[in-house]
């Protein structure tokens, strides 16, 4: 491989994925602006960020399925322009949307599946096996798809990306649309997978699924890196040790900001609270209601990465 | 775990075609039952309405580019607009089926697999259902007795899904192209129907005046069917069969490539 720019070629090697000024434009929209990434073998690395961010732009380069527009990309050490079937045999992907073959029964969408990356029959039902129970569908193995429930769906998506056995697993947006259980056995899956030493890169824009699951995340803002680190260092940067959140009455946010702007480090006014960002919670409530403020509902609590996400990207992620 | 670093497996382009073979044949499992019945039954409608009943009203004398009976006239130019019409209902709703409807494509290429063995492998489907229609078709008509040679037969046999083929690659690129099922509505009316109608399949071609004769000649469908009916009543004239093959050939060729280029754009967004 020439190395134009000199001593990237070994770091670049030992990366799952690397990255530099990567870009991808389609026609006049920029997608993805420039960004560089290094994610490491066994690392559990997130994309976070709001729609159109440019997270699942930044995915399909990744997949080797997209071309970049501009830039320096490698995944698994390889080139994916030239090495794109060579990528895409040891990688995992599990679309944002479910790709799965509605009318095939759940077994024989992992035996299809199989069939692309050339493993033979025998071994692909001892795999299909294996995974139903990993995902815990094997009593839905001869369901069909199209009955499975939103979780389950999901569940089968993912056992479909591990039946070649991947490096490196890219799960775009894995838990969107799911209910809380069918979350949780989904994270506990995936925490078992990063255990076995899979390197797994995931988008989400759930700032509790990136702190329970990334090692180390970027936060992502119209196309471009805008934080790194891993979710207490972000917390650490970004964020003051604890919240007050005081709710009012509807409409009263904006305007009463102001009048507790001193008692804070930051004040955020949400269109439903207050956020008021300080080093203690309780004191900072104490002179709240000192000023005879009387909100309707107070709540102190710790930062979260969701406070950083407002800080960064100046919007929450409700949507 | 490590990074193996930059090895180069080099699959051959015919494995990752072959490596389809499982969906194909596990989709048509699911579909055959569907088709089966309409693929016998629809050609004897055609055969018996358009060559026995209607043919009974054609003159023997007509000129009819050599052939003895309107029926054998018609029948040859029936079969070969079967396989147009085989190949165009495989290449259109399936294809934006497996984009918007079901994702398949994309769960493909996220594999080794390729976009270009994506479309060769389903190209080479297509090129089955046909010979298999275009089979049963064959043989419903050999009861009438318009064949004039087993060799003409045999050899229209592969013409036909040439036939088809020429149409499918074109059909699959416009279909990866469209955004909505609204642009099937304009290639039915007005390509697939106009060719049925006027490409020679009902009457001789000459019968149209010079100009849409000419029209005529340009279309596909008109290579198609004149070769078919060549070989099928045992008249071949060399030169002009060339012309023909040649001529669907290229349309599979340069269908094939369009199917390619306009999937890969589609998927990449």
């Amino acid at each position: 491989m020439p190395d134009p720019a000199g001593g990237y070629d070994e770091v670049r090697a030992g990366s799952m994925i690397w990255a530099r000024g990567l870009r991808k434009s389609y026609g006049d929209f920029e997608a993805v602006k420039g960004i560089d990434l290094d994610v490491q073998p066994g690392e559990s690395f997130g994309f976070l960020g709001p729609n159109g961010a440019g997270k699942s732009s930044t995915m399909r380069m990744i997949a080797a399925v997209s071309p970049p527009s501009g830039g320096e990309l490698s995944i698994l050490g390889m080139d994916p322009g030239t090495h794109g079937a060579d990528i895409r045999s040891r990688l995992g992907v599990c679309p944002q949307e479910d790709t799965l073959d509605l009318e095939l029964n759940v077994r024989d969408n992992l035996m299809v599946y199989a069939s692309y990356f050339g493993i033979r029959r025998a071994e692909a039902a001892g795999r299909a096996d294996e995974l139903l129970d990993f995902v815990q569908l094997t009593e839905k193995a001869k369901a069909k798809v199209v009955d499975l429930s939103g979780g389950m769906k999901r569940r089968l998506t993912i056992a479909r990306s591990l039946i070649n056995d991947p490096d490196l697993l890219l799960l775009d947006e894995p838990t969107t649309g799911l209910d809380p259980q069918a979350r949780h056995l989904l994270w506990d899956r995936l925490f078992r997978l990063k255990a076995r030493g899979v390197t797994l890169a995931i988008t989400t824009h759930y700032m509790d699924e990136a702190e329970q699951l990334c090692d180390r995340l970027v936060v992502m803002d119209g196309g471009r890196i805008v934080a790194e680190g891993s979710p207490l260092e972000l917390i650490r940067q970004h964020s003051t040790r604890e919240v007050a959140e005081l709710r009012f009455g509807v409409g009263e946010h904006e305007a009463l900001a102001d009048r507790v702007a001193d008692l804070a480090d930051r004040v955020e006014a949400l269109p439903d609270r207050l956020l008021l960002y300080t080093q203690d919670g309780e004191t900072t409530l104490a002179r709240v209601h000192e000023r005879g403020l009387d909100p309707a509902a107070v709540l102190v609590r710790r930062s979260t990465l969701e406070d950083v996400f407002l800080r960064l990207t100046g919007r929450t992620l409700v949507d | 775990m490590s990074v193996a670093g930059a090895t180069r497996t080099a699959w051959p382009r015919w494995e990752m075609v072959a490596r389809q073979r499982t969906y194909w044949w596990t989709a048509y499992k699911r579909t055959w039952k569907g088709s089966a019945v309409t693929s016998f039954v629809l050609p004897l409608l055609y055969v018996v309405a358009m060559g026995v009943l209607l043919g009974g009203f054609v003159n023997k004398g007509a000129n009819l580019e050599g052939a003895p009976s309107y029926l054998a006239f018609v029948a040859p130019g029936l079969v070969a607009a079967h396989a147009m019409q085989t190949a165009t209902g495989e290449t259109t709703w399936p294809v934006m089926g497996m984009i918007r409807w079901n994702g398949t494509y994309y769960a493909m290429i996220a594999t080794p697999v390729g976009v270009a063995d994506v479309v060769t492998a389903q190209l080479i489907f297509v090129m089955l259902r046909i010979a298999t229609t275009s089979a049963v078709f064959l043989s419903v008509m050999a009861p009438f007795g318009v064949f004039g040679s087993v060799v003409g037969v045999l050899l229209a046999w592969p013409v036909l899904v040439l036939v088809g083929l020429s149409f499918a690659g074109l059909f699959m690129a416009y279909s990866a192209t469209i955004r909505n099922e609204s642009g099937f509505a304009i290639i039915y009316r007005l390509l697939v129907v106009p060719l049925f109608l006027f490409s020679g399949a009902f009457f001789p071609i000459s019968n149209l005046s010079t100009p849409l004769e000419w029209v005529a000649r340009c279309t596909p469908l008109w290579h198609g069917v004149d070769l078919t009916r060549m070989l099928v009543l045992g008249d071949v004239r060399p030169g002009l069969a060339l012309v023909h093959l040649a001529c669907l050939l290229v349309l599979c060729l340069v269908g094939w490539w369009l199917a390619v280029w306009r999937l890969d754009k589609r998927l990449e967004v």
